[in-house]
């Protein structure tokens, strides 16, 4: 044990905290433009090929499976819009503006973010936890001894799959949030809520409310696939290091989204998008 | 098994050649100098204890681990410095059998034996399949085509392991603890299997294993390596005497024949006493 102060202690924990993150983001910094060299590569060179079938498996794993939960969570946060927004709206009168509030928060960002924590846990989790076992057994060595590159086979499909599956789940999850938020106006709050609701929703969003949070929807599924595969690929110390991995994933993903949202969210702000 | 077989005749060039290999891990240093040549057609066992670097060794020469110094030479290409599509040509000349074989679990034994072939060869499907059988019957194990790895036995995956490291015909098959975790008469099984694809196939073998019956049954040569360092290569039969042998009083002979007996008291176990037991004590204590 060193026998230094307090604040020594502090400003070295806080250092290695530091490091260790930048080592991290180095490490995913990697991954990504080695990832996107096999994605050029496959577009653009006739030697490399997608595999498709891979493509595809990852992609019914990621988005399809996770389509019931993402609705349903979804339909529980318009509920929750709903809800909340009306009562600070009725001392205005305007609690027919609760459709306009629940267009612009959904699209723009409940929508994409919600579904993004969603497949943090279903999609993340998992492919961390798939990867890591197969490197405890030994699996990514026997590939690479084969010849076959782990991150072309194995990283390019997953992270491909997860992009565009976040994107089509945040458009399904923006519908999702709608509806929830209509249901609850039709059952709970009245005419003045549920009369014109599409309609003032309509008026109320651009095209520009629907492109920005889906283009975050598409960051955010990068980020999740690439901390996952990251954590995934680097377990160490067999079934006690996979499970550290999928709960590192989780959390590691859940704090990149609302870092990158909030990033997205100053961009699109100072673009007046 | 009593098997005199006469030495491989010598050529010049090894297939293997590692020269001074030294491997850190942060301060620990886990190969100390290692030199080490492998001739064509033998079978060279790398023997040691737990953490004596046989497995890192083995990782050095198929590719997977950077040394800090020294070079690994495979075909005679120095693997240190070849890029990753050169190094991926090598690799498709060799095989290798990992511990727990290593099986791609998301695939039945079928599919993974045939993996090599449809990604490395322009075969068609038909061919592919034939030899996948036929390389599943060179390992006793056609019938197993169609099962899960889940769905089969340590000794089995270990099997199918095999039948995917010959799958392109290599040149090399190296096997990392080939009857680790094995019943006595499936390690002899596997050993036997060994001998055999080194007789069919021609190919030159590297084994590293701890399990001395197995050692002794296949290989041509031996090396023992202790803590880092090769203390010692030569032909099986003077590992043998060594062992029916009389302790020497050298250190350095009295710590193989510890080894290669298995016995409890020796210069290994020794060594593991020697190290300051009471100043661990006194320093618990809070200092002398």
């Amino acid at each position: 044990m060193d026998r230094a102060g307090i604040p020594i202690y502090l400003v070295r924990w806080a250092g290695a905290q530091v490091l260790t993150a930048l080592g991290r983001i180095g490490g995913m910094a990697i991954l990504l433009s080695v990832t996107a060299r096999w994605v050029y590569k496959a577009i653009f060179t006739p030697k490399a090929r997608f595999d498709v079938e891979g493509l595809t498996v990852q992609m019914v794993r990621v988005g399809v499976k996770s389509v019931g939960v993402v609705a349903l969570v979804q339909i529980f946060i318009g509920v929750i819009l709903a809800l909340q927004m009306t009562p600070p709206l009725e001392p205005f009168g305007q609690e027919g503006m609760v459709s306009n509030i629940i267009g612009v928060a959904g699209f723009r960002m409940l929508g994409p973010i919600i579904t993004a924590v969603v497949l943090s846990g279903f999609a993340g989790a998992s492919i961390a936890a798939e990867l890591g076992t197969m490197v405890v057994s030994e699996e990514i060595e026997a590939m690479e001894a084969i010849a076959l590159n782990p991150i072309r086979y194995l990283v390019v499909p997953r992270i491909l799959a997860t992009f565009v599956m976040t994107i089509l789940l945040t458009i399904v999850a923006d519908w999702m949030i709608a509806v929830g938020g209509w249901v609850t106006s039709r059952l709970v709050l009245g005419p003045e809520s549920y009369v014109g609701y599409w309609v003032r929703m309509r008026e109320q969003l651009r095209y520009r409310d629907f492109v920005t949070g889906l283009i975050q929807a598409g960051v955010f599924g990068i980020l999740i696939s690439l901390i996952a595969c990251h954590e995934g690929l680097k377990v160490t110390g067999g079934a006690e290091g996979v499970g550290r991995a999928t709960t590192k994933t989780v959390v590691y993903s859940i704090v990149a989204i609302v870092i990158a949202a909030c990033i997205c969210t100053m961009i699109f702000y100072a673009f007046e998008l | 098994m009593v098997e005199t077989q006469e030495q491989p005749v010598r050529t010049a060039t090894p297939v293997i050649s590692v020269v001074d290999l030294v491997k850190r891990f942060d301060s620990k240093t886990v190969l100390d100098g290692v030199t080490l040549d492998v001739f064509p057609g033998e079978t060279m066992v790398i023997m040691g204890g737990s953490g004596c670097g046989k497995s890192t060794l083995l990782r050095h020469m198929i590719g997977s681990m950077q040394p800090n110094e020294g070079s690994v030479r495979l075909f005679g290409e120095d693997l240190v410095v070849l890029s990753e599509d050169q190094l991926n040509a090598v690799r498709k000349r060799f095989g290798i059998l990992f511990q727990s074989g290593a099986l791609f679990n998301s695939m039945t034994v079928g599919e993974n034996v045939a993996l090599p072939l449809n990604e490395h060869t322009d075969l068609d499907e038909a061919t592919i399949d034939i030899m996948v059988r036929i390389k599943l019957e060179l390992v006793g194990l056609r019938e197993a085509v169609d099962l899960m790895p889940a769905e089969i036995s340590g000794g089995m995956k270990k099997r199918a392991g095999l039948a995917r490291a010959i799958a392109l015909d290599p040149e090399i098959l190296f096997y990392d603890e080939p009857s680790a975790g094995l019943d006595p008469v499936t390690s002899a099984e596997i050993d036997q299997l060994i001998m055999d694809l080194t007789g069919k196939l021609g190919v030159t073998s590297v084994v590293v294993t701890h399990e001395m019956d197995s050692a002794f049954r296949i290989a041509d040569r031996m090396g023992m390596l202790d803590k880092g360092r090769m203390l010692k290569i030569a032909p099986r039969a003077e590992f043998e005497a060594i062992r029916d042998g009389e302790a020497t009083g050298d250190e350095m002979t009295d710590l193989i024949r510890q080894f290669l007996r298995g016995d409890s008291e020796g210069p290994i176990t020794d060594r593991r006493r020697e190290t300051g037991y009471e100043e661990d004590i006194l320093e618990m204590a809070g200092g002398p």
